[in-house]
């Protein structure tokens, strides 16, 4: 039933790090490589050598832009399913297609008894819900379901597809509900936050914040200073001084 | 959110079927003649029946469209579709029984008359329980979806009464008067107060960015339109929705109230003023998708 | 729970498993194809290898779709239109191989000049460079000339290496990054994953560019450069370093030529020149004596300061007191350069600041013990722990081989090059300019039937090595090595195409080019470049260019405009070798290589294309190809790879040589080496002794480590130049000095460009057209996401960039009252073009940008005519020419780097004005659709990819 089921301990999600993301789109594509031969049916693509070609996905990536003039700042910005404690997506969902697992809290959607009727994806506020354009069903970020308990592949691979591709280690996977876990630490150390609090979904997913700017600017009073520091006695002086002080 | 033709078609066909079928069962009109009874029972069943089908014309997998009555524990969804099911078979069994002994069963009218409201409300809170689109997310909005369904339901109820030249027609079409009335005055306050709430959803909380400023779009995840623009992306300019929402106010209230008003006991004017009520609500329908923001499109470029 | 019964939560992802090596672009990260049944199941990073450390990009991570193109050419093509109808007849391999020799040949025997051969994006220029070597013809490069040749020369003539992928930031170690005008760069992963690290450390980055994005976006400063400024920028931080006493005098000393005498004899011939003893051995100050002696003297301290007299007239200094001289002068401080740069005078000192207290408070101390080249013991390797890396926002300027220089200059004043916590270089370099041989092809050097003496592509050292003429005129079509561009040691690329239809310097017969979209982006000028492929000589009706042989995989633009085609396979078709001889992919503490091999087979009549150049040679009879029966030595590309020897012992791959497979760098050929590679996961990498890891340059045990590797035959250790010598005699040419002399109307750029020790100049462009009628910056950046031209037809990547919007900085938006959306007119000294806009704030305000090589020929890569690449996707190279507005001399000099030849793409200067409304604008120049050659396969309308798979997996299951 689309009843959410009770609490987990274990609450299986990613963090992001905002910080580091140079919107590589290197998570967007090997998640749609690894996902379109395994669960469930293919991500379909329309138009894919057409006038508008679009397609279905399970991770996205926006860039925006924060603030304005010198100080506005360009943030690289991936999307996927949060993982919601109070998922509103599996509450709306009509067939129970649509369910929070229960041992782990990861939110899927069973293919086989989806209507595609979209009304989880009117449901999520994050837009991390997209029926496929071929198969009629309702996609979403599996968190790698088919991966993380995969014991054909080997252990270190036993994390989401995105996580393992990022470059730069933007992407973190783990157990938030274990106040221990690293990805729980890094939240608790960087003030990672929710993504629309107020829409009271719980997210399981946490992203990190851009660290503030440490320009090297005309604040740091000590740089500064070193730079404009004069060599006593004028350049050539100060080139004897420390050519008599080198050894040899 | 874009306007799905399906979605109007169903709510507008089954909100007047449902209307009618309401009036039936709380006997506000009871059909005088075996025949009668069948025209009530293909109207009303009709009605109901054409905007379910139409539903199902936007689903992915009709055909497995029975899942959809398992979840009425969560789901508002599957609460409309258990309750439309019954709905339809209790009204088919309340028209059977009337044939059959001649006379309508006055409790199970009673219960059509609740089970169609009931079902109304269902439809409407799929919509109004949902935190992501403001408008819709309002106490007001099942209040909406019932009144129009029962004025539709009246003015219909007056046709027909018309039609079957019973001596209740005037009264109906009083009736009529003040649901229309009722429900407009409703949904102008439903216009005025959802249709200027936000979300409370902004593109700073969107992205937890606002401490760095205001926050804008610079690049989509996509360069060409993803399925989640084209679904809840959709833009209707202010200067055409005013337009719209007056045509609509017309529509479904202006004519039928001019028409009741003047001739309370015309046949054909009153199927005109039904047929031109159904338009309005379509009209409504459209405005009322179209014009929701869904917080989604705060990622897109949408600043509030 | 209705958790659903079919979920399998361990699905197996591949029957086996195929280690390889992307090509999705040059970065070439190791990749591990999933394989079930014969369909690609996944293709993910190989954790082993040393370029990806198992990440992978998405342009890998969308390999299978550029695998499955349906652009993928399926056989050799003979035109039958015209040049650019795009119609084409399908002929076979020996048709095709017997017409591209029987165009050759009689060139061969006659004039070998008469081929250019000239590849773009290729990986194998050990081998092309060779069979034209082999060939005869001094027309040959690769694609270097319009990439940023400028600053690999740059780095080769200073420190004995580049940044490209040639070296890397010490991410380990370094306390603060700088990163000048890098949007991707070649060493993809390797800069992402190097960020991360940094991030993870808390480091400082700094990013100069005037577009933040990318990693500029994710630095912790943005410094928001005016383009084609930074050599200002960098002096002015040079003269802060130096008049505060932030140098590193004793790396100066030890490591730099900063002590070696200089003559100083105003107008005389030596003038400018080292000072050097009868064994040509450069000169220092002894300390202790205060008399000259040779550099190389083991235990001597040389001064920096000081002045001798010489025997006949004049004076010698170190090269030090020229550069103290020149760069404490005030012309250099911020306050001078801050209304050019943009950057505000306090923010350059605050910069220095950070430099100096990162490498001086800061500096990080290896404990481990080495021996340098002169025999002294180190208990220690001290590092100066700032890390620079730049590309093309400095080289794609016309002075950025000076720039890039300068650049260098800092690194080293620092003492920051080769040491730990600044920029470290990737065997085989450090490998110096000198070392490096010379270009061949002087005019008695081409001959018919007969191979030149040596590589076509080299560093010359002094005009003496250049390929020209009696009368100075160059001898190459691309007029490389001429004075046009002395130092080109990559060739110029762009500017084969317009010299081989001026027949200037003299006509080719035929141009055979590879892997290079001459026709469409890589181009400047592009439908100027449509014309001359397409334009006849009226009075023979022959082509201008008469015949042209490309190679390429797909259905680009530029295969309309060939008279013969040989199609590629993809690269997971193919054997390949990325090899130590070409560009390596070793990392600073190891030295690797890799190899393509044919994880799937190709379905399509198509070659690996350097089998099919090893086969067009021995069809020719190159030697080294055929043995004495004239019979072909080398069966395919593979075969080559395998038992190819450059000289005894050194081959294509320096892995698993020797009977035994044991042997590493130098070794005999081994059958078995490439089933060797594929089961060590197609790469094969050796790391470097700990002591060998820094200070390559002057290590002794890293020399040693590199002749037993066969990089050289003797240990080269050597200084790094920060006074060019080579530079000073093609500046003491122009004065009127030596045999050989340029042009007059050369000589007054060259004494502007040609300086000893590093100048800024304005960029041409920027300086030749008027600035108020052209107020305005325009550049490209690379998409991270997408790979030049060859990534639109890949229907996942089109769909992140389906097209380009011009970015445009909010003031400028304000003052043409546009936003986002709108479309403007775009005009340059050359051309116009409409465009779309999009607003942003983070960018230079006298800067609009775009990603680069989006914009699509309508009909190419199989795409619809109106894809989204086409209707608002555009290039700016219709902006840009190859030559510069006239001059008062009548003369248009060529857009590039008047040293290296460096194709000068961001020195364009545009105005833009706002576009009339249109409800469906379309993106100008627009161009006639373009034929596809004949029987492609044809795109589908609906992509599910992984469906078959899927069933078969189900079906597996089941059972
Ligand atoms: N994904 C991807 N990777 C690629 C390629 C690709 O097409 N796609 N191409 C490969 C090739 S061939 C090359 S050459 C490399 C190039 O790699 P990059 O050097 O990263 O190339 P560009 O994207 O041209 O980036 C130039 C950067 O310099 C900035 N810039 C422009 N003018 C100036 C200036 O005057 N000063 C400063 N400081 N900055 C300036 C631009 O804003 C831009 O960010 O990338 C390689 N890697
Ligand atoms: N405006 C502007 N223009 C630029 C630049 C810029 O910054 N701004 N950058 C310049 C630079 S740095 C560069 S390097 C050039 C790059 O320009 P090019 O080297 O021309 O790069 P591509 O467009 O990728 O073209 C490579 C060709 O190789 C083909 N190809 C792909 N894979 C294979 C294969 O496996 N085998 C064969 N035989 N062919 C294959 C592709 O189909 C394509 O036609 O562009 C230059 N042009
Ligand atoms: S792969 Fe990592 S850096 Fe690249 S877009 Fe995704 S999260 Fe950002
Ligand atoms: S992010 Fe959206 S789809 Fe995912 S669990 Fe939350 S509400 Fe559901
Ligand atoms: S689309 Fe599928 S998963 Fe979503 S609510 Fe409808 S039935 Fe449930
Ligand atoms: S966890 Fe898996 S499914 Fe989810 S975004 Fe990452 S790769 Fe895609
Ligand atoms: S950077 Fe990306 S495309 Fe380039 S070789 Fe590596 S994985 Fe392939
Ligand atoms: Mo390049």
């Amino acid at each position: 039933m689309t009843s959410l089921p009770p609490a987990s301990d274990v609450k299986l999600g990613l963090v992001i790090d905002l910080d580091i993301c140079v919107g590589c789109h290197a998570c967007v594509v090997n998640c749609k490589e690894w996902n379109t031969a395994g669960y469930g049916a293919p991500l379909a693509d329309s138009n894919p050598y057409g006038k508008n070609p679009s397609g279905s996905w399970l991770n996205r990536i926006h860039t925006f832009e924060a603030g304005h003039g010198a100080e506005a700042k360009v943030v690289h910005f991936p999307k996927s399913c949060l993982h919601c404690e109070d998922a509103p997506c599996v509450t709306v969902c009509p067939t129970g297609a649509s369910y929070k697992r229960a041992e782990d809290g990861i939110v899927l959607v069973n293919e086989d008894h989806c209507i595609g009727c979209g009304l989880c994806a009117w449901a999520c506020p994050y837009g991390a819900r997209e029926m496929d354009p071929a198969e009629g069903v309702m996609k979403k970020c599996t968190l790698c379901v088919d991966r993380i308990y995969n014991t054909h592949l080997e252990e270190e691979d036993r994390i989401p597809a995105c996580v393992r591709t990022c470059p730069t280690s933007a992407r973190h996977f783990g157990d938030l509900g274990d106040p221990e876990s690293e990805v729980s630490q890094l939240v608790a150390a960087r003030g990672g936050f929710d993504l629309m609090p107020e829409q009271g979904t719980k997210p399981v997913n946490k992203y990190l914040p851009p660290r503030p700017r440490q320009s090297v600017t005309a604040d740091e009073v000590d740089l500064v200073a070193m730079a404009k520091k004069t060599t006593p006695g004028g350049f050539w002086k100060w080139l004897d001084q420390s050519l008599d002080r080198l050894p040899g | 959110m874009r306007p799905a033709a399906s979605l109007i078609i169903f709510t507008t066909l089954s909100g007047l079927g449902f209307g009618l079928a309401s009036l039936i069962g709380f006997g506000l009109i009871t059909a005088t003649s075996p025949k009668w009874v069948m025209i009530h029972g293909v109207i009303s069943l009709g009605l109901i029946g054409a905007g379910v089908i139409s539903s199902t014309v936007h689903l992915g997998h009709p055909e497995r469209a029975w899942r959809a009555l398992s979840q009425w524990r969560s789901s508002w969804l599957s609460r409309e579709g258990v309750l439309a099911a019954l709905t339809v078979l209790v009204l088919a069994i309340y028209f059977a029984d009337h044939l059959y002994h001649g006379v309508p069963r006055v409790w199970l009218g009673a219960v059509v008359g609740i089970l169609s409201v009931l079902t109304v409300i269902a439809t409407a809170m799929i919509y109004a329980s949902l935190k992501t689109v403001a408008r819709w997310h309002n106490a007001l909005t099942p209040v909406v979806f019932v009144l129009l369904s029962l004025a539709g339901g009246v003015v219909a109820a007056a046709a027909l009464s018309a039609l079957e030249g019973m001596d209740g027609t005037v009264a109906l079409t009083r009736l009529g008067l003040i649901t229309v009335v009722l429900a407009m005055i409703i949904k102008t306050l439903w216009w005025l107060t959802a249709g200027a709430s936000g979300s409370g959803s902004t593109p700073e909380s969107a992205t937890g960015l606002g401490s760095l400023g205001e926050v804008r779009l610079l690049m989509s995840p996509h360069s060409e339109e993803n399925w989640l623009q084209h679904e809840m992306g959709f833009q209707i300019a202010r200067k055409h929705s005013h337009r719209l929402a007056w045509i609509s106010l017309i529509l479904a209230a202006g004519v039928p109230i001019l028409i009741m008003g003047l001739y309370p006991s015309s046949a054909t004017l009153l199927v005109v003023a039904a047929l031109v009520h159904l338009f309005g609500v379509m009209v409504e329908r459209w405005l009322f998708f179209a014009e929701a923001k869904h917080t989604v499109t705060l990622f897109y470029g949408a600043r509030h | 729970m209705p958790d659903d019964k079919n979920l399998n939560l361990s699905p197996k992802s591949a029957d086996r498993i195929a280690k390889t090596t992307c090509y999705m672009c040059a970065c070439r990260c190791g990749i591990n194809v999933h394989i079930k049944g014969d369909e690609i199941r996944y293709i993910e990073g190989n954790r082993d290898h040393p370029v990806n450390n198992g990440v992978l990009c998405a342009k890998g991570s969308a390999g299978i779709m550029q695998h499955l193109s349906p652009a993928r050419l399926n056989a050799p093509l003979k035109r039958v239109g015209k040049r650019g109808e795009g119609k084409f007849e399908k002929i076979s391999w020996e048709e095709a191989m017997e017409m591209a020799s029987s165009w050759l040949k009689p060139i061969r025997e006659t004039d070998p000049r008469k081929l250019a051969f000239f590849t773009g994006r290729d990986q194998s220029q050990a081998l092309t460079g060779w069979w034209a070597q082999q060939f005869g013809t001094p027309n040959f490069a690769a694609h270097g000339g319009f990439c940023s040749v400028n600053m690999a020369a740059a780095g080769i003539y200073t420190i004995g290496g580049a940044f490209w992928e040639f070296g890397s930031p010490d991410w380990q170690n370094t306390e603060l990054f700088l990163l000048f005008g890098v949007a991707e760069d070649h060493d993809s992963n390797p800069i992402k994953i190097g960020l991360g690290k940094l991030k993870d450390r808390g480091i400082r980055t700094v990013s100069i560019n005037p577009v933040q994005t990318g990693y500029s976006a994710v630095a912790d400063d943005w410094i928001g450069i005016t383009p084609g400024t930074d050599g200002l920028f960098i002096l002015s931080l040079i003269h802060v370093l130096m008049k505060t006493g932030q140098i590193d005098l004793d790396y100066l000393i030890r490591y730099t030529n900063a002590p070696w005498l200089v003559i100083r004899r105003p107008g005389s011939a030596d003038d400018g020149l080292f000072l050097r003893d009868e064994n040509g051995q450069p000169q220092v100050l002894d300390h202790k004596t205060g008399k000259p002696i040779s550099a190389e003297t083991a235990g001597i301290r040389p001064q920096l300061k000081g002045e001798i007299a010489l025997p006949n007239g004049g004076v010698a200094v170190p090269a030090f007191m020229l550069m103290a001289e020149d760069w404490l002068n005030d012309e250099h401080s911020p306050e001078a350069s801050e209304a050019k740069t943009g950057i505000p005078a306090e923010r350059v000192y605050a910069l220095a600041g950070a430099i100096a207290e990162a490498a001086f408070k800061r500096e990080v101390v290896i404990d481990q013990p080495w021996v340098d080249w002169k025999g002294e013991h180190h208990d220690k390797m001290i590092g100066r722990p700032v890390a620079m890396h730049a590309m093309r926002g400095i080289s794609a300027h016309s002075n950025g081989f000076q720039t890039c220089r300068a650049l260098h200059i800092l690194q080293i004043l620092i003492g920051s090059v080769e040491t730990p916590g600044g920029f470290r270089f990737k065997p085989p370099y450090p490998k110096p300019a000198h070392i490096h041989p010379r270009p061949a092809g002087k005019p008695d050097q081409v001959k018919p039937s007969t191979p030149l003496p040596g590589a076509p592509l080299g560093y010359p050292m002094s005009p003496d090595d250049l390929l020209v003429d009696d009368q100075g005129q160059p001898v190459r079509i691309d007029k490389g090595y001429s004075w046009d561009a002395p130092l080109s040691a990559h060739g110029l690329m762009h500017m084969v195409i317009s010299n081989a239809y001026a027949g200037d310097p003299y006509p080719v017969d035929v141009l055979f080019m590879y892997m290079a979209n001459m026709a469409w982006n890589s181009s400047m000028n592009t439908r100027g470049v449509i014309d001359m492929l397409t334009e006849t000589d009226p009075e023979t009706g022959e082509y201008r260019i008469p015949k042209i042989i490309y190679s390429d995989a797909y259905s680009s633009e530029m295969v309309a405009y060939a008279d013969l085609i040989l199609p590629d396979t993809t690269y997971l078709e193919r054997h390949d070798c990325i090899s130590l001889l070409d560009r390596p992919i070793c990392e600073p503490d190891c030295v690797a290589d890799a190899i393509r091999w044919p994880v799937v087979e190709p379905d399509r009549d198509v070659r690996g294309f350097q089998s099919t150049l090893l086969d067009l040679g021995a069809r020719l009879g190159l030697p080294g190809m055929v043995d004495a029966d004239g019979k072909p030595l080398y069966r395919d590309y593979a075969d080559y790879m395998t038992n190819h020897q450059r000289k005894p012992g050194i081959g294509p791959l320096a892995g698993f040589r020797g009977q035994s497979g044991k042997d590493k760098g130098r070794g005999d050929p081994n059958p078995d080496q490439i089933d060797a590679y594929i089961a060590n996961g197609g790469f094969w990498s050796e790391e470097l002794p700990e002591n060998a890891r820094y200070f390559k340059m002057a290590n002794q045990h890293y020399q040693d480590f590199a002749v037993k590797m066969g990089f050289f035959d003797k240990p080269e250790p050597y200084c790094f130049q920060i006074y060019s010598e080579v530079l000073q005699k093609f500046q003491l040419a122009a004065q009127g000095h030596g045999k050989n002399q340029p042009p007059q109307h050369l000589r007054e750029r060259i004494k502007a460009c040609f300086t000893p020790l590093p100048q800024w100049y304005a960029p041409f462009e920027g300086d030749m057209v008027d600035s108020d009628t052209y107020p305005i910056h325009a550049l490209t950046q690379r998409p991270m996401a997408m790979y030049h031209s060859w990534g639109s037809q890949n229907p996942w990547l089109r769909q992140i960039h389906g097209h380009n919007p011009l970015f445009i900085p909010s003031g400028l938006a304000r003052s043409l009252q546009v936003q986002d959306g709108d479309w403007v007119w775009v005009s340059s000294h050359h051309g116009k073009i409409k465009v779309p806009v999009a607003v942003m704030e983070g960018v230079n305000p006298h800067t609009v940008w775009t990603w680069n090589a989006i914009g699509k020929r309508r009909g190419a890569w199989q795409l619809d005519p109106d894809a989204p690449e086409a209707r608002k996707g555009f290039l700016l190279n219709h902006l840009i020419h190859e030559l510069l507005p006239m001059r008062g001399d009548g003369l248009r000099w060529s857009n590039s780097d008047p040293i290296t030849g460096q194709a000068a793409w961001f020195d364009l200067k545009v105005n833009i004005t706002k576009a009339d409304h249109e409800d469906d604008a379309s993106a100008e120049p627009a161009f006639p659709i373009l034929g596809t050659p004949p029987d492609l396969e044809k795109p589908a309308s609906v992509l599910r990819y992984g469906d078959s798979i899927i069933a078969r997996d189900k079906k597996e299951n089941n059972q």
